[in-house]
């Protein structure tokens, strides 16, 4: 039986499985529930400095919705905790004893000088916590305040904060990371120089959902006026497995621990972000949308496909899609495909059709009997008929073995691989002979 | 020239094999993949979800159904098989209109429930079609429990026991296990010898051996066979039927003619009247006119002594015997025959129910009939011996403990049965886990 044991940064939790700062993990009540639920460890909703911050009255989420209303998007004007230090404190104490075997890490955000972080840490080391997470990711309120984000948007303040940190605790230090940046890779760098023992990410990204047709406000909507929040849930997952991808195939961040979150609902989600690199994952929209028990479906499915795979520990597959991320420019050009349809699965709506002849390559046609087949003379192989085809695996992409002839280009398919940096058309390619 | 439907009497091969074979096909045949995905999507995953509370196994409905969405039906079919062992059959057989499917939210949504009973069956046919069964058992405590009757609720009791380490001996009066999972459940709801082999699969945990053509009269017969039991589980069903006072051979008990009709290799070899009277108004009831149609009787009428909104049958239940053509009659009772041969009537007087009494009034029916089914219930044939009785039936807790110290019974043969396959699961489950709770002291 495989096992789903994880240390992470030197923090070990009985799964890979943790809640990310946020609501579901503000207070001791929620915490012990998500504990009972089987979750295996915990990041900590932000704590600042007293007095506490406080929140909007009003409503702070704003939401997209796929097909029958299942919630695709959520985003935030939501700050850091609006309860005293001490309390959460106390909590935190509180329930790191009553669970030794999760994983307990303490969010934080404080002004931008050193003796402020001197101030928490103690506070904190106080409570027998494993972890701290700094967070430089907040995109609302908090950034307008000199924090959140707008530490996180600048990579020397990145590493001196760090450092300050990795100074003043023993405790280990994850930094977590915004998306709102153009180059993941520089914050992550600084991260690293700064001393840190793990970067997470993504944090949200800056967004606004949506405008009130009648009312002509963003939503959601304070008395009239919004303001931009911060996107999570399954739309920002693509953002955050690329963002994890750049680190981890990065040669100056390649060992550094990352912790993957954005967007996280199913076991299969979890388990890309950790065959992308992560070490473990973090998940704040799914447990908001359907409580903390999906957390079973997370650890059944991983186990299974684990059982399947012959993978006996979470470690035996971390990284291994890293090496398979790449540049364009090395792609292999001499891959051909053509999209195939398969009759039996087909239902005739015609999508593929529509799609292919006004946006693509006019490389499907409509027999009589409303049958549809590629036409491999004009087929690109672009995938978009497979993307819009609402029956999985009605179209497939087939591989044109070497020695096959391509019936658009009327050129045999190669077996050698040839990639731009080889390719005729490209004027600076480097010829090999 | 063969016989057809119009031939007069009581025949055999009435229709072709193709007929036989189409109309005895599955009612409601498994998922594709893509329907299954396309369904499980539908699924709110509700909290507290008023579907578990519906199921009388309690199955975490909403955890399966993700699982299912999420492309792992077979975590999906351990965690229903973790409430219920006989999941398999359940979802052929639950009349989930009035269980988990009619508490469903969508039902009050949209009038359209979650498919919970056909996403049951696409787990669990994955993993049973795989022939992976997904327990192993617990140490060997050494305890041995006798259990009476292989019904799903003696099944259902002897899987978790043996899961739980102990040693099960099952004596079981039929030549083959299975109650009436294997006798009795439509033939359309279980095809493909289904039965046998969930059976099968389920005895893979181990540790449960089995006497089968062993009819254990009461405890002092059980007494004689086996001396050094630890505890003792009846699940013995009711295997007698309560039957009508009019002597005619055209009188037959509606349970015999399904269980014929189950163990038959061949449908062509089972006669069927040209004008077939069915009395009752259950589950039974409505089987036995169904499948009498379906054999290719011209005539069934099922016969109902009260309104048509008393009959224990389900109204989806009713709507099935109608589409296939039965006719219902109802406010009648059977009161004699007359004419012979194939000239023979059923008498049926009308009825009034009055202050919920059935009093008959001044008026007759004759209906021409070569069959007549009785379905007017079963009752206890075991023994009961010293347990204490209520209405018939042994009398048990929610723990399934009967008025005996150290013997449990579940199932129809109790008090707290529902004439459900689900409930008898359920029930021999829970005393399982008493009697485990029990031995472990
Ligand atoms: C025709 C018919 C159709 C039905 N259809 C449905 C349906 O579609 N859905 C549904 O949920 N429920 C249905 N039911 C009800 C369901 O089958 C029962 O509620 C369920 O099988 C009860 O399980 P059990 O284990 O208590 O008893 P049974 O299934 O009756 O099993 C009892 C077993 O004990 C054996 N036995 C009895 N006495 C002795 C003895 N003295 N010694 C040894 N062995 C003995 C019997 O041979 C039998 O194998 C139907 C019932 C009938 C009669
Ligand atoms: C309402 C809300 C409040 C959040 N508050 C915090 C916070 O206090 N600190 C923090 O580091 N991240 C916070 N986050 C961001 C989440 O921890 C997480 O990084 C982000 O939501 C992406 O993950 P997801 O797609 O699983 O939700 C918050 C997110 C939400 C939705
Ligand atoms: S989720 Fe709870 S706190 Fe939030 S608006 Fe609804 S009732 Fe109020
Ligand atoms: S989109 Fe898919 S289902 Fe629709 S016509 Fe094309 S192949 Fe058939
Ligand atoms: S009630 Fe319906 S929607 Fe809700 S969990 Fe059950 S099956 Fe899903």
């Amino acid at each position: 039986m495989p096992s789903l044991n994880s240390t992470f940064a030197g923090i070990k939790s009985p799964n890979p499985f943790w809640l990310a700062s946020a609501p579901p993990t503000d207070k001791e009540y929620n915490v012990s529930r998500a504990f009972e639920a089987g979750w295996g460890g915990v990041v900590w909703k932000t704590l600042g400095l007293d007095p506490h911050i406080v929140n909007v009255n009003g409503p702070r989420y704003g939401a997209v919705w796929g097909p029958d209303r299942s919630l695709m998007g959520l985003n935030n004007i939501e700050l850091i905790t609006d309860r005293p230090l001490g309390v959460n404190l106390k909590e935190i104490k509180s329930v790191k004893r009553n669970y030794p075997d999760r994983a307990v890490v303490v969010s934080l955000m404080v002004p931008c000088d050193e003796a402020s972080w001197q101030g928490i840490l103690p506070q904190v080391e106080e409570t027998n916590a494993d972890g701290v997470e700094l967070n430089f990711g907040c995109p609302h309120g908090m950034s307008e305040r000199g924090m959140g984000s707008a530490v996180g948007q600048v990579p020397d303040y990145i590493e001196m904060v760090t450092r300050w940190v990795k100074s003043n605790t023993r405790m280990p230090v994850i930094v977590k990371l915004t998306p709102n940046i153009t180059d993941i890779r520089y914050p992550a760098r600084a991260a690293k120089k700064g001393g840190a023992d793990a970067v997470s990410l993504i944090n949200t990204v800056s967004s606004i959902t949506s405008v009130n047709l009648d009312t002509f406000s963003p939503e959601p909507s304070i008395d009239g006026k919004g303001t931009h929040g911060g996107y999570c849930g399954p739309a920002v997952k693509p953002i955050a497995l690329n963002m994890v991808a750049e680190i981890a195939r990065d040669a100056e961040t390649s060992d550094l621990p990352i912790s993957g979150i954005g967007g996280i609902s199913t076991w299969r989600d979890a388990t890309e972000f950790l065959l992308l690199g992560a070490g473990n994952v973090q998940v704040c929209t799914a447990a908001m949308a359907y409580g903390f028990r999906i957390v079973s479906e997370l650890q059944s499915g991983l186990l299974e496909w684990m059982n399947d795979k012959r993978f006996e520990s979470v470690t035996d597959y971390r990284g291994l899609a890293v090496s398979n991320v790449t540049d364009w420019q090395n792609l292999n050009l001499n891959f051909v495909t053509k999209a195939r349809i398969d009759q039996d699965l087909c239902i005739k709506c015609g999508r593929c059709f529509a799609v292919c002849e006004d946006t693509s390559h006019q490389a499907i046609v409509i027999n009589s009997g409303r049958t549809f087949e590629v036409i491999d003379e004009e087929c690109v192989a672009c995938n978009l008929c497979v993307n819009v085809c609402p029956v999985e695996g009605c179209i497939t992409m087939e591989q044109l073995k070497p020695g096959m002839v391509d019936k658009r280009t009327g050129q045999t398919v190669d077996e050698n691989p040839l990639n731009w940096t080889q390719h005729p058309n490209n004027v600076l390619a480097c010829t090999t002979d | 020239m063969g016989n057809s439907v119009y031939s007069p009497g009581t025949l055999p091969a009435r229709l072709t094999p193709h007929e036989y074979e189409v109309n005895f096909s599955d009612i409601n045949p498994g998922l594709s993949l893509h329907e299954a995905m396309v369904e499980a999507d539908r699924c709110y995953f509700c909290y507290d979800a008023p579907c578990v509370t519906a199921c009388p196994t309690g199955i975490d409905i909403p955890l399966f159904i993700r699982q299912i969405s999420t492309g792992t039906p077979r975590a999906a079919a351990k965690t229903i098989f973790d409430s219920n062992i006989l999941g398999g059959m359940c979802a052929r057989s639950c009349p989930t209109e009035n269980l988990c499917e009619g508490a469903c939210v969508r039902e009050v949504a949209e009038s359209e429930p979650v498919e919970i009973g056909r996403l049951q069956r696409f787990a669990t046919d994955t993993l049973m079609d795989e022939n992976i069964h997904p327990y192993k058992r617990a140490h060997e405590t050494g305890k041995i429990i006798a259990v009476i009757g292989s019904g799903p609720a003696g099944l259902a009791c002897s899987h978790r026991l043996a899961m739980h380490g102990h040693n099960v001996e099952i004596f079981e009066e039929k030549p083959f296990l299975g109650g009436l999972n294997q006798t009795g459940i439509a033939t359309y709801k279980t095809v493909n010898d289904f039965a046998q082999q969930e059976v099968e699969w389920l005895l893979k945990i181990g540790g449960i051996k089995f006497q089968l053509n062993k009819t254990v009269k009461d405890l002092e017969d059980l007494h004689k066979l086996t001396q050094d039991y630890d505890a003792v589980f009846v699940g013995a069903g009711l295997g007698d039927v309560n039957r009508l006072n009019i002597g005619s051979d055209k009188f037959q008990e509606a349970v015999t003619f399904i269980e014929e009709l189950r163990l038959a290799s061949d449908y062509g070899n089972i006669p069927i009247g040209r004008n077939v009277v069915v009395i009752g108004g259950g589950m039974t009831a409505i089987d036995a006119g169904v499948q009498s149609k379906l054999l290719g009787s011209e005539n069934v009428t099922i016969a109902y002594r009260r309104s048509r909104s008393e009959m224990g049958a389900s109204e989806h239940e009713i709507n099935l015997a109608l589409k296939n053509g039965v006719k219902l009659l109802t406010n009648a009772v059977p009161l004699g025959m007359s004419g012979d041969g194939t000239d023979e009537k059923l008498i049926l007087g009308r009825t009034e129910i009055i202050g919920g009494k059935i009093q008959q009034i001044e008026d007759t029916i004759e209906l021409p009939v070569d069959q007549v089914f009785m379905a007017i219930g079963q009752k206890l044939e075991f023994g009961p011996g010293s347990l204490a009785i209520d209405a018939g039936k042994i009398v048990v807790d929610s723990h399934g403990r009967t008025s005996v110290p150290g013997i449990w019974a579940g199932g129809d043969c109790t008090n707290l049965g529902e004439d459900l396959t689900v409930t008898a699961v359920a029930q021999g489950r829970d005393a399982a886990e008493d009697i485990h709770r029990h031995l472990s002291k």
